[in-house]
């Protein structure tokens, strides 16, 4: 949907907004709990953060089913196809032309709402970060089922390799929040972005 | 905070109990001993008795056999051969650093052996009617072996027509005064469990489930289960079922299973967790402190008249005496922890020791990759003892009677005595070494409200901080994972830091070059 008058487009949907905001909630709170348990830090106690951190995972991978299963059926899939294509010039404007006032080299459309380096940085978080961190997870959290569910053979690894790799997917994730929040602030005004995160209408300037 | 169960169930039991009584009271009927004889109308009980052995006699006429299967029991050999290790163990073979041995000293230390009469190696084990029944079926609480054996009065006659099962009570008369004095050995025993609450004791309660001993310790042929020399460390047979398992309800997973928990979580501890671990999350739990020092190398000091005297701190615990030397008492102590699967090797008195170390009279093994190890709680008993520092072995002293060290204060003289009687050579040298000994906790379980919170072991320097081998989320971490992970974190926070501020530096530009647009 495309409004010519107000020269700005209807980029994310409903379903997609609910998606990204559950989600930032949900990673953010898998976070605090799953690095008290870590023992970096106490906040509301061992057994608390064990609770909250396999209950917000469980909902989150609800939300991931429906998130995959909302992505294929509506073809957004398509989104995350990776590309060169301006590739350097983004590059080249967050590190240098944002500085001399330059627009954007990339305009989000229908068919690629993200800009390629955001899309690889995306595709990395979905096909890097998300299944080391799940995987590792589920292996952590079922560490007593391995032998019932003929991973036997996986017992050399334990929990002394399970844990820190899951630890250090949190990390991977964590780096990630933390530029990905930062780089919402580079729209054309400061919360350019973000409202458009939650209206679904990307303005253009 | 929840309630504490035991604390509803007396109210909850009482109503029906009184219902109960005056149901049976209106319809005339008594309640019946569960025992199918009363002893009381036993014509070989009528006595008199003047001795125990004429007692069990007349308790031998009916149960031909009880003597003969005391006479397989620890209880009464004082021996017992491991059948893992092949060591002779036993309290007439092993030492430990309390009283340290029951050799030369057997007659004192026999106040607490089945038996009649036994003071020295030339005691005859075959003797049936030197078994005594009293002290473990006494049901009227007067039974004293003591005065038995200083020859004065009791009241047998009564006693042996009052005889019934054993209770808290009868074992209670050595078990929870091992060591000589009162909750001394074990921390997990002590004389309130005669009649304990629930917090000191949830399934002994008096008021709630009141367990026995032999509840747990099931027996058969007098033959108890539950042993200190081959503990079941990891019960893999589950709940217990007739003609399915071994029968023996010595094990928490006999009644439990080994996932009893609601939260399942919790229940996958319990591969690598004894129940008592989290379930006893301290020893000495009850009123009584229990010795967890005992210093004999400053045994034989004297006050200023030249006799020997006894130190007691605020509380009235013996801290000093001069036939025995310092003690340290505890309540409430945290226990030790270790990976244990039920092997447990001793240091016998003939062993080779090494001085230069705190030696271990009863070394605990297992480890993390052992699949019939847990992680254990025990009470680690402390000390220095007599050793023989040409030989290198310990040295047992002869301690008590008139030539004993507790009369004597000669040390030479007590520890010739004592190697004499365990025939172990004894170079005239002696020493005192540093001791330690282990003892698993078993007893005073809490109830569940009491047992340890997850941050008891999941942190840095927790309960577990030193059991090696398994990865304990929040006690343990990659330090160099974690430096990079937030080092890398921390250069982000810098980088976009750094890029916000050239933004801001440069917003005029920015804003010049928007309007040019």
């Amino acid at each position: 949907m495309t409004d010519n008058t107000k020269n700005r487009i209807y980029i994310f949907k409903g379903f997609e907004r609910f998606w990204h905001w559950a989600q930032a909630a949900l990673i953010m709170g898998m976070a605090v709990t799953g690095f008290e348990i870590h023992g970096t830090y106490a906040l509301i106690g061992f057994k608390a953060a064990v609770f909250w951190h396999g209950t917000l995972a469980w909902t989150l991978i609800i939300l991931w089913i429906f998130a995959i299963f909302w992505h294929l059926t509506t073809g957004e899939w398509r989104h995350y196809i990776p590309t060169t294509d301006k590739l350097i010039s983004v590059a080249m404007f967050y590190g240098y032309g944002i500085f001399k006032g330059e627009p954007h080299p990339y305009k989000p459309t229908l068919l690629r709402k993200h800009n390629p380096l955001q899309l690889l940085a995306y595709l990395g978080f979905k096909l890097f970060m998300a299944p080391l961190i799940w995987v590792s997870g589920i292996l952590y959290l079922y560490i007593n089922e391995w032998t019932a569910w003929n991973l036997g053979w996986l017992d050399w690894l334990g929990l002394e390799i399970i844990a820190p790799v899951h630890v250090a997917a949190a990390f991977f994730l964590i780096i990630f929040l933390v530029g990905h929040v930062y780089m919402t602030t580079m729209g054309h005004t400061f919360f350019a972005h973000i409202k458009a995160m939650i209206t679904g209408w990307e303005e253009h300037s | 905070m929840p309630r504490p169960v035991w604390k509803i169930r007396k109210p909850s039991l009482l109503f029906p109990v009184i219902l109960a009584l005056c149901v049976l009271s209106w319809s005339g009927t008594t309640v019946l001993a569960s025992s199918t004889t009363v002893h009381e109308k036993l014509e070989g009980l009528a006595g008199p008795f003047t001795t125990g052995p004429q007692v069990t006699k007349a308790c031998l006429e009916c149960h031909t056999e009880a003597s003969k299967q005391v006479h397989q029991t620890k209880h009464w050999t004082w021996s017992f051969t491991n059948p893992d290790t092949g060591q002779e163990l036993g309290k007439k073979n092993v030492i430990n650093n309390f009283c340290i041995s029951t050799v030369s000293n057997t007659e004192t230390c026999a106040s607490c052996h089945v038996g009649y009469g036994m003071k020295d190696d030339s005691f005859d084990f075959s003797s049936e009617e030197n078994v005594d029944c009293l002290v473990c079926h006494d049901t009227t609480g007067t039974y004293d072996k003591k005065r038995l054996m200083d020859g004065k009065s009791l009241n047998l006659k009564k006693i042996a027509q009052n005889v019934g099962p054993t209770s808290r009570e009868t074992c209670g008369t050595c078990h929870f005064k091992g060591g000589g004095g009162k909750a001394v050995k074990h921390g997990d025993l002590d004389p309130g469990m005669v009649s304990p609450d629930g917090f000191v004791d949830v399934h002994m309660d008096a008021d709630g489930l009141n367990f026995g001993c032999s509840t747990c310790h099931s027996t058969d042929a007098h033959m108890i289960t539950g042993s200190r020399y081959q503990p079941l460390a990891s019960d893999h047979s589950g709940i217990d079922i007739p003609g399915k398992t071994d029968g023996t309800l010595a094990s928490c997973t006999s009644c439990h299973g080994d996932r009893p928990m609601k939260d399942e979580k919790l229940n996958d501890h319990t591969d690598k967790i004894a129940c008592q671990t989290c379930h006893i999350p301290l020893f000495a739990r009850g009123d009584y402190a229990t010795k967890t020092w005992w210093d004999w190398s400053t045994a034989g000091q004297m006050d200023d008249d030249g006799k020997p005297f006894v130190r007691l701190d605020h509380n009235g615990l013996e801290v000093y005496n001069s036939k025995k030397g310092d003690f340290d008492w505890q309540r409430d102590v945290v226990p030790t922890y270790r990976w244990f699967n039920g092997k447990v090797d001793y240091t016998l008195p003939a062993d080779t020791i090494d001085p230069d170390q705190i030696v271990s009279i009863n070394t605990i093994n297992g480890s993390a990759d052992d699949p019939d190890s847990k992680i254990w709680p025990f009470k680690v008993m402390r000390g220095k003892q007599p050793y023989d520092t040409e030989n290198r072995t310990f040295a047992i002293p002869h301690t008590t009677g008139e030539d004993g060290y507790w009369k004597t204060f000669d040390w030479q003289e007590a520890l010739r005595k004592g190697m004499a009687a365990a025939d172990i050579p004894y170079s005239g040298n002696y020493g005192f070494v540093e001791t330690e000994m282990s003892w698993p906790l078993a007893h005073m379980v809490a109830p569940a409200t009491e047992a340890l919170t997850c941050e008891e072991c999941h942190s840095s320097d927790g309960r577990m901080a030193g059991i090696e081998g398994v990865y304990i989320p929040g006690r343990d971490s990659l330090d160099w994972l974690d430096m990079l992970g937030f080092g890398l974190l921390g250069l982000t926070g810098a980088g976009v830091g750094i890029h916000g501020l050239l933004r801001f530096i440069f917003r005029r530009k920015t804003i010049a070059a928007s309007k040019g647009e």
